[in-house]
């Protein structure tokens, strides 16, 4: 019985690279905030994390070494969508800075949790090979 | 990695912005210059800024948009006329004239670019941070 980390940590390392691709979209967003006739763009991260292979929080678990494991997602499985403009804007930016401000500070604390949550079982991992 | 890509858009972007207040401080400073002709005199100027969407760092789909200015624009609108009939400046008329800048739209177009330069900054700086963390990963 081999110590799996695909199976443990599979969903938070998802969740990394999707929080890293958010990130540079949302920059870009913020960096273009006063570019005329830039759309805000944006990854639905719930719809990004689902596609991977398995829901939220499920590994697919394999009884038998027949079994095909679950098809990791490549990175076609997230899809930039454009946001939808919150008022009119007279030059066709539809960027909102204060939201896209909030969405980078979330989507920065997502990543600070999947991080903790790898550390942690790494750490975890360690301890149960020390023994201590 | 992606959040490598994340300093060169937010660099562009703090550059840009540092046009801006360039172009804003150009005019201020010239807000009161004079000129005996309407070709002479200055004219106020403004950044055309412009996503560069081909060069996408990282890829086609979901990578970072680096901004950039591809032109300082002077502006079209007539300059202010005033009838100064002594001024060595004068032309044949007697008419001085004065460089079209409103100093109330170039405070709030300074006010505004700031912002956006701040944003970048915090932008480029919560970008280092998990960076650092993502390195100390698994660390005692």
């Amino acid at each position: 019985m081999a110590i799996s980390f695909d199976q443990s940590i599979a969903v938070h390392v998802r969740a990394l690279a999707v929080t890293e691709r958010r990130a540079e979209l949302l920059a870009s967003n913020l960096a273009n905030a006063d570019t005329p006739g830039y759309k805000a763009r944006d990854i639905d991260f719930r719809a990004a994390l689902e596609a991977a292979g398995g829901q939220q929080g499920l590994a697919l678990e394999r009884s038998d070494p027949g079994h095909l494991p679950a098809a990791s997602g490549g990175h076609g499985s997230m899809s930039v969508e454009y946001r939808v403009p919150t008022q009119p804007s007279l030059d066709g930016n539809t960027v909102d800075t204060h939201l896209e401000q909030a969405r980078f500070a979330e989507n920065a604390l997502r990543y600070e949790a999947a991080l903790t949550f790898i550390g942690g079982r790494i750490r975890g991992l360690r301890q149960a090979i020390k023994g201590q | 990695m992606g959040l490598y890509n994340i300093f060169a858009v937010a660099g562009s972007g703090m550059s840009a912005q540092s046009v801006r207040l360039n172009t804003v401080a150009s005019n201020l400073a010239n807000a009161d210059a004079a000129a005996g002709s309407p070709e002479d005199v200055y004219r106020a100027r403004q950044v055309v800024f412009q996503a560069v969407m081909d060069g996408a760092i990282g890829g086609a789909e979901g990578g970072g948009v680096p901004v950039e200015v591809v032109g300082i624009r002077e502006s079209q609108a007539p300059p202010r006329k005033a009838y100064e009939p002594n001024s060595p400046l004068a032309d044949a008329e007697g008419y001085v004239y004065y460089a079209n800048v409103n100093p109330v739209e170039q405070m709030a177009n300074m006010i505004s670019a700031s912002r956006s330069y701040q944003s970048d900054v915090a932008v480029m700086n919560t970008a280092r941070q998990l960076m650092e963390r993502t390195l100390q990963l698994g660390r005692q």
